[in-house]
């Protein structure tokens, strides 16, 4: 199973970005050969519809879970159509929340946000 | 002869100038491309309104026809459009309609479907004939609305028209001052204003557009952007104090032209110096 976290830095002791869309890099951690590999986020510097090119990145890379604060709508519809589970992250670090989310200690993430930029939400 | 009036930003007294230089030239067209939040027509409370919608085209995807190659969700510099499981899906409300998923697609699975963004009105106050348009929320652009409201004036070359631009200088400020024979830069007599001034000051010169300032809510004291147009060489075509009579009018959603002699006048003596800007911009270039 493939796990993916926004994240600010190339690491595992990394914070989680505020951020889905325009977060710097995704950390995909793989719980079956316990590897993680980080991914730029070529989105994080469009000038429109970031949470959708960073969710097709997501897809992509055969993500099965992703962990965030908080997604767009946008975004959301994408990683919904690739039956893509969004859980929600706590405040710690991203190592810290693929543990808690292993542990079943995380919840669905259930608030889907509008979008910021006056487009794509209503 | 159009006239464009513009500014760096919102409340600075673009559509107090538009729409009182139209009243004051008496038979003229006003245009409100400020399409995100139209407000001359609350002041000049057209009559015999005729509406028209305006729509755009965006892609519509056919899944039996579509090979996933992605060169669509490639090329969107908007992002619109995403494949996910052998499925192409498209998000209109990203869409900006530049129509180059549907030309790249190499197996005509995209084509056009049309989508209404907004609405243009034209109606009548006295002997002003008056044009607005409206985006409807969420839209990304409002550019199609202002091409279209530009376009309704072609065959009214003889009137003066007056375009009451949307602020700042991106895009849509570009269309809508790309055809005016003259811009009228609108301008705060405080710093942050000079900033805003010097976005529009740009903007007009990189278009070599002729122009000139409009000092508006004069105070005594130093006016830093009038500092700026004498720094710059500017003209300054005319300064309008920030009075209590200026404001009640305004608030009131009256024409001052219309219902004061002293604005009467101060109007009056812009447009002729704009007029007289513009002649001579006219004789100079033959």
């Amino acid at each position: 199973m493939k796990i993916a976290i926004p994240v600010d830095e190339k690491s595992l002791a990394s914070n989680v970005c505020v951020s889905f869309g325009r977060a710097p890099y995704f950390l995909i951690y793989d719980t079956e050969t316990k590897e993680s590999i980080f991914l730029d986020n070529g989105a994080a510097a469009s000038t429109g519809g970031a949470g959708i090119r960073a969710a097709q990145m997501i897809a992509d890379n055969k993500v099965n879970i992703l962990l965030t604060p908080r997604l767009g709508e946008n975004a959301a519809d994408v990683l919904k159509s690739a039956e893509i589970e969004i859980y929600k992250t706590a405040t710690a670090s991203a190592k810290d929340n693929i543990d808690a989310f292993i542990a079943g200690k995380l919840l669905l993430l259930n608030e889907i946000h509008s979008g910021f930029h006056g487009h794509g939400g209503k | 002869m159009k006239i464009a009036v513009l500014s760096g930003k919102g409340g600075t007294g673009k559509t107090l100038v538009s729409v009182n230089l139209a009243a004051a030239a008496k038979i003229s067209t006003y245009i409100d491309c400020d399409v995100e939040e139209p407000n001359g027509h609350l002041f000049f409370k057209p009559k015999d309104i005729i509406e028209e919608e305006i729509s755009v085209n965006i892609p519509k995807v056919d899944g039996n026809l579509c090979s996933g190659c992605r060169r669509c969700v490639e090329f969107c510099k908007f992002n619109a459009l995403a494949y996910i499981k052998d499925k192409l899906i498209v998000f209109e409300d990203i869409c900006h309609f530049c129509g180059g998923c549907i030309l790249l697609c190499p197996e005509k699975a995209l084509t056009e479907k049309e989508k209404v963004v907004g609405r243009v009105q034209k109606g009548t106050s006295e002997q002003v004939t008056v044009y607005t348009g409206i985006l409807n929320p969420g839209e990304p652009s409002g550019i199609p609305i202002i091409k279209k409201l530009l376009d309704e004036n072609e065959h009214e070359r003889d009137k003066t028209v007056f375009i009451d631009c949307p602020p700042g200088s991106a895009c849509i400020v570009m269309e809508s001052i790309k055809d005016a024979d003259y811009c009228i830069l609108v301008a705060e007599p405080t710093l942050f204003g000079v900033h805003n001034l010097n976005m529009v000051y740009e903007l007009v010169k990189l278009f070599n557009k002729p122009f000139g300032v409009v000092l508006n809510k004069c105070l005594d004291g130093e006016n830093p952007s009038e500092k700026f147009c004498l720094e710059k060489n500017i003209q300054i075509l005319s300064r309008i104090p920030f009075d209590n009579e200026l404001g009640t009018l305004n608030s009131n959603a009256e024409i001052a032209v219309r219902k004061s002699k002293r604005y009467r006048m101060i109007f009056y003596f812009l447009l002729e110096a704009v007029k007289k800007e513009v002649h001579h911009e006219a004789t100079s270039d033959s």
